[in-house]
């Protein structure tokens, strides 16, 4: 479904992304984890063309999209939907408009409809109920459910999660992660989950990528992952930073 | 010195091109993509029906103290008449297209560079983008076609206005004739400087709205830039309508000569 191919990214004088290459298949729900600021929410941004590389490819549904000029990449955002790691939600619109907002420009017009598939996107959120309240008016982990709720209402073949669980409490995220799990199950969603939550990671992926000093480190099996004994890894995966006191 | 010259020379250029590339980006935009009527509607409120409290008072005292100011100068030649069409012409070729501008300039520039700038560091255009939305269609395209329709009103309004004001501050506290007020009024200012005054209006309110939403657009480094934001926009904003109308007056002039 996504495949990334020498992708380098220079970000002002920073060079963020220094060669990734990755699969990701139809169907498989990858995670990709790694340090804050190694890059990870860049090179989800990349799958649907928010940025641009400086070099290499992105292939995604077989159409190579770097070339791609802005109004060209809305067919394949269609089909991509993305969690943004903010929620990024519209504050001008209330939390209703905001999940309607895919399904209107996607043409839908019978308000009847539009409101059952919000009712409903809401509802896979645990947040049924919370319509007419504006972003402004809810807390971090709401917003980012309301925005996980926006993304999935389209029902994209490709769901791109930047850090779904980062700042909710243990229930709520245990009942994203098996939302998560759900839509690949049941609507063989094709899913990219950028996390550092451990349990996130091996709760929802089928294989795992480990993104660090800007290439793909580690790619594959979350049992692989825990067996390794390379000292990046084992440092990320039990949390030590080095240093002693 | 030279370097400092070509640095500056070098920066505008660079604004201009990339003031250029949104010109050009609405243009394909307004052809391609279809447009939303509602959010036109929506800001032609927001823009234009909101601006008239401050147009109606820009127009009302400047078209009075105009009138006053003209009095004091022309009672002592005998001229006392001429106030009216002094106070019109004025107003309409000049004052009235400039003042508005710049009261747009600072009410809707600032507004919406500080507000496309703030989707911009929330990355709430990044997501639209995401959702298959050009950010251009969505944003620019409601605001320019605002600006565009309420502009020339907003300068109509004004010139209306300062006129009225004129009028009665001559001839109801000065004393100036009313007959002769409206008729020499009338015999100097005619529908070529009101066609001025709304042609200035609409470039005005173009250039206004393109320099709002591309500080808005390129707006980056977090609360530090939203705040920068609606400045620049008012500040060149209003420097581009008081440069764009000098240009704009001689070259209106000959569509448009004054006087008889
Ligand atoms: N728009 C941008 N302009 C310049 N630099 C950027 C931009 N976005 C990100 N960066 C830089 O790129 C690097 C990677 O950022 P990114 O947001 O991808 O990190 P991340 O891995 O998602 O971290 P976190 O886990 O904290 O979200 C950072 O050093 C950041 O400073
Ligand atoms: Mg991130």
């Amino acid at each position: 479904m996504i495949s990334v191919r020498q992708l380098k990214k220079k970000l002002g004088a920073q060079e963020v992304l220094r060669g990734v290459d990755l699969e990701i298949a139809t169907g498989e729900t990858c995670a990709i984890m790694g340090r804050s600021g190694c890059g990870k929410s860049v090179l989800l941004k990349h799958f649907v063309g928010l940025f641009k590389p400086t070099s290499g490819t992105v292939w995604v549904d077989g159409e190579d999209i770097t070339p791609l000029p802005e109004r060209k990449l809305g067919a394949i955002r269609k089909k991509v939907g993305m969690l943004f790691q903010s929620g990024a939600l519209f504050d001008s619109m209330n939390v209703e408009e905001n999940i309607a907002f895919p399904l209107r420009e996607a043409g839908l017009r019978n308000p009847k409809e539009i409101r059952d598939r919000v009712a409903e996107a809401l509802e896979m959120v645990d947040l049924a109920g919370e319509q007419k309240k504006m972003p402004e008016n809810l807390s971090g982990g709401m917003r980012k459910r309301v925005g996980l709720a926006r993304t999935i209402v389209g029902r994209p073949a490709c769901i791109l999660y930047d850090e779904p669980t980062t700042g909710l409490d243990p229930i709520a995220s245990d009942s994203i992660n098996h939302l998560i799990r759900r839509l690949q199950k049941r609507l063989s969603v094709t899913s990219v989950v950028v996390t550092h939550d451990m349990k996130t990671a091996f709760h929802t992926a089928d294989r795992i990528a480990f993104l660090h000093e800007g290439r793909i480190y580690f790619h594959g099996l979350p049992a692989d992952l825990r067996a390794s004994q390379d000292e990046a890894i084992v440092n990320f995966i039990e949390g030590r930073s080095g240093e002693s006191s | 010195m030279v370097t400092t010259i070509g640095r500056i020379a070098l920066s505008l250029l660079q604004y201009l091109g990339e003031l250029a590339t949104l010109v050009s980006e609405t243009c394909v935009s307004l052809v391609v993509a279809p447009i939303r009527w509602r959010l036109v509607l929506r800001q032609i409120v927001e823009v234009g029906w909101r601006s008239q409290m401050v147009v109606v008072v820009t127009g009302g005292f400047t078209g009075a103290v105009l009138a006053a100011q003209a009095y004091f100068q022309f009672s002592r030649l005998g001229m006392k008449s001429a106030v009216g069409s002094m106070v019109a012409v004025s107003m309409f070729r000049e004052l009235a297209p400039v003042l508005t501008g710049l009261m747009v300039s600072g009410r809707v520039g600032a507004a919406i560079a500080a507000e496309i700038g703030t989707m911009k560091v929330t990355e709430q255009i990044d997501a639209l983008r995401s959702l298959g939305v050009h950010p251009t269609d969505y944003l620019v395209v409601p605001r320019v076609l605002a600006l565009l329709f309420s502009m020339p009103l907003l300068v109509a309004e004004c010139c209306a206005v300062s006129v009225l004001a004129g009028y009665v501050l001559g001839v109801h506290v000065l004393d100036i004739s009313a007959a002769y007020y409206v008729r020499n009024m009338l015999l100097y200012a005619g529908p070529r400087d009101l066609k001025m005054a709304l042609t200035k209006g609409l470039v005005f309110g173009i250039v206004i709205v393109f320099i709002a939403c591309h500080q808005g657009l390129k707006t980056s480094n977090g609360a530090v830039g939203v705040g920068r934001a609606p400045t620049e926009a008012v500040v060149n904003g209003s420097l581009a309508v008081l440069i764009l109308n000098f240009f704009l007056t001689f070259a209106l002039n000959m569509v448009f000569p004054a006087g008889v």
